[in-house]
Formats: structure tokens, C-alpha cells, sequence
């Protein structure tokens, strides 16, 4: 599959290294030549200086016959304006970008690009992943729909500890289709008992995710 | 006429002290606090300071309640963005885009969720007309 990828920070770099190894024609195009110069003397010449947002560039670069435009540079503007030009002019047929100010998510979904990335976000989750101090962790969120999974541990002195599933009083808006005991995964029933330590896994509306959080950590 | 008016340079504050001195109400935005200076003292409208693709900046601005949004910051990609969020987010009536290049010009008028306007377009056309006509205007 041909891809071009515009912007050759760290990001451009790496993944155009991923997807040279998975047997993909890429192009990166990329305006600073100190990058081109280090791009092409680590992966070849799969590198095109220019401005990944001029419809000269892209056109020489063959946006036309491309299957895949990903736009990655540090400027949330520019990578609209690469994927709207892509899709609308060069008629690309996928488009992903990367977004910098996670405020700008919704806007790039109403403006009509396929798939967005904010790095941001991605690190920010991480982040809550690794600090113990937030009980609920955010495992995938599904903006569009309003519905996240997310992970909970039943910390010590939990009053949800002892209690059947079915006792707890969770919502009708939250499903448990997971629980890890032990690092063991055990698909729970309304009779299953919580025990301290147990990680729940937990599919939830935006608007019950604190009333699940109090039942578990009871706080 | 509520009017949005984004970056200060030399077309912006143009048209923000002609709105102005018309008595039209003025928001203009610019990154710079320096660029305001180009209204001149007898400014009676609001300065914003911040980048136009900003939802909340935009807010401040009075995205919400504007009539018309001109986007005229010396970048085509962040002229059209801004102008697509005050069309699609704020629902503004008159959008209007600066794009200097004339395909990505194209391109969003295509679209038909702004007005564009391209000066590369326009400033050639018309040195053409006045060569081809001799110099006659």
C-alpha cells in the first residue's frame, strides 16, 4: 500500500520505519531539511522536502495514487488542512491525524477525518493507568457514543468486598464483563462475590462512572 | 453587525477600523499583543489575545452571538480551520476565509461551508487587466 506520511518529527519517523517493515511504500514529506537529511540517511530515500500543505507538494508527491494519508506534524491547523486536501482534492480514501490540543478531537470527527490520534490523550491515560491514586482507569473511550471501558480495582477495606455482584446496586447503564483475580480473568455472574485486589472491568455511560466508582472503592 | 475579525495585520485592522468607524461592533483576535496597535487609538471595538483555532477563544470573542467571521491571520491552513469551527461549531451566517493559495482556495470553496477570497487570484487578475490594456485602468 502506498502512504504518505507528512511531517518527519519523531513520530513521522518511527512510523514510517514500522510500516517500511510491514513491506508498505512510504513517503515522508517534511519541510526542515536538517530531518530530511537524517530521514533519508537511516531509511533511504523515502523522503520529500516541501510543505506537506502546498497542493504542489502534494501532488508531486503522488497524493493522487495514495491509499492512506497520515498527518502527523506538530500544528493541529496543518494536519486538517492535509487531510481535508487529500480527501477532497486527491480524492485519498483514509485519512489519519495526529491531534496536539485535545480539544481540537471533536472538531477534526465533525470536519470529517476518518481517524484521529491525540498524543495527548494517549499519554494522559497512560499517566492514570500508572498513579494507584485514581481508582477508575479509562481503558478505551468511545466519544461518539458517550461509552467507555474503563478498569477499577476493589481496594482493601472496599465495602463492595463480600457483596454478590447482584447486591451492589450498579446501575442498569454499567456491564461487568470482566473481572481479574490473580491475574486470572474470570467472566463474573450476578453471584459472583468481589474480593479485595479484584481489577473489574467495566463497560459504562459517561454519566454513571462516578456511581460505579463509589460502589467499588467505596469512596 | 457583529463582526469576528481574526489576525491584526495589515488587511485585518484595515477592515476592523473601516467596520469600526462604520459603528459596526468589532472583535478582532491576534496572537500578538503588538499587532493591536495597528488600529490606532480611536479603536472602539474588542481585542482578544490568543489563536483563532481555539473553540474557547473563539467564545471570547463572541463566537456565539457574531454575525460574521473574517479569518485573516497570515497562515492559509489556520484561516481555514478557524473558519470551519466558527461555520460548524458556531453556526456564525457569513464566514469568510483568506487562502493565498489558490488551489487550497479551490478546494474549500468547493466545499461551500465558507467565502472565499484569494488575493494571489485577485492581485494577478488585475495587473494582468492593466498590462493587457496597456495601462489604461
Amino acid at each position: 500500500m502506498y502512504i504518505i506520511i507528512v511531517g518527519g518529527g519523531k513520530v513521522g519517523y518511527y512510523l514510517a520505519k514500522s510500516l517500511l517493515n510491514d513491506e508498505h511504500e512510504v513517503l515522508i514529506i517534511e519541510k526542515d531539511k536538517r530531518k530530511c537529511d537524517i530521514i533519508s540517511s537511516e531509511l533511504g530515500g523515502i523522503v520529500m522536502r516541501g510543505d506537506g500543505t502546498d497542493s504542489i507538494v502534494m501532488e508531486e508527491a503522488g497524493m493522487n495514487r495514495c491509499e492512506l494519508a497520515i498527518a502527523v506534524t506538530g500544528d493541529d491547523e496543518d494536519n486538517l488542512m492535509i487531510c481535508q486536501m487529500a480527501k477532497k482534492k486527491f480524492d485519498v480514501k483514509r485519512t489519519i491525524s495526529r491531534i496536539n490540543n485535545p480539544k481540537n478531537e471533536h472538531i477534526f470527527k465533525l470536519l470529517g477525518i476518518d481517524h484521529t490520534v491525540s498524543v495527548t490523550d494517549l499519554i494522559l491515560a497512560q499517566i492514570e493507568r500508572e498513579i494507584p491514586a485514581h481508582s477508575l482507569v479509562h481503558l478505551l473511550t468511545l466519544r461518539d457514543v458517550g461509552v467507555s471501558f474503563v478498569e477499577a480495582k476493589v481496594p482493601p477495606g472496599s465495602p463492595a468486598i463480600g457483596k454478590r455482584l447482584r447486591d451492589l446496586q450498579i446501575p442498569d447503564a454499567v456491564v461487568i464483563p470482566l473481572i481479574i483475580r490473580n491475574g486470572k480473568g474470570i467472566v463474573p455472574y450476578g453471584e459472583t462475590v468481589l474480593m479485595a485486589g479484584d481489577e473489574v472491568v467495566a463497560v459504562t455511560t459517561e454519566a454513571e462512572e462516578d456511581v460505579l466508582e463509589r460502589i467499588l472503592s467505596g469512596a | 453587525m457583529r463582526v469576528i475579525i481574526l489576525g491584526c495585520g495589515r488587511m485585518g485592522s484595515h477592515l476592523a477600523r473601516r467596520l469600526d468607524r462604520e459603528g459596526h461592533a468589532v472583535t478582532v483576535i491576534d496572537r500578538t499583543s503588538d499587532s493591536f496597535g495597528r488600529l490606532g487609538n480611536d479603536f472602539q471595538g474588542k481585542m482578544v489575545l490568543g489563536t483563532g483555532i481555539d473553540e474557547d477563544i473563539l467564545r471570547r470573542a463572541g463566537a456565539e452571538s457574531a454575525d460574521a467571521f473574517v479569518a485573516l491571520s497570515n497562515g492559509d491552513n489556520t484561516n481555514a480551520m478557524a473558519a470551519e469551527i466558527a461555520k460548524l461549531v458556531f453556526k456564525i451566517p457569513h464566514v469568510v476565509a483568506r487562502l493565498y493559495d489558490p488551489v487550497r482556495e479551490d478546494t474549500y470553496h468547493a466545499l461551500g461551508l465558507m467565502e472565499t477570497v484569494c488575493p494571489t487570484v485577485m492581485g494577478s487578475d488585475r495587473i494582468y487587466e492593466i498590462i493587457k490594456g496597456n495601462g489604461k485602468t
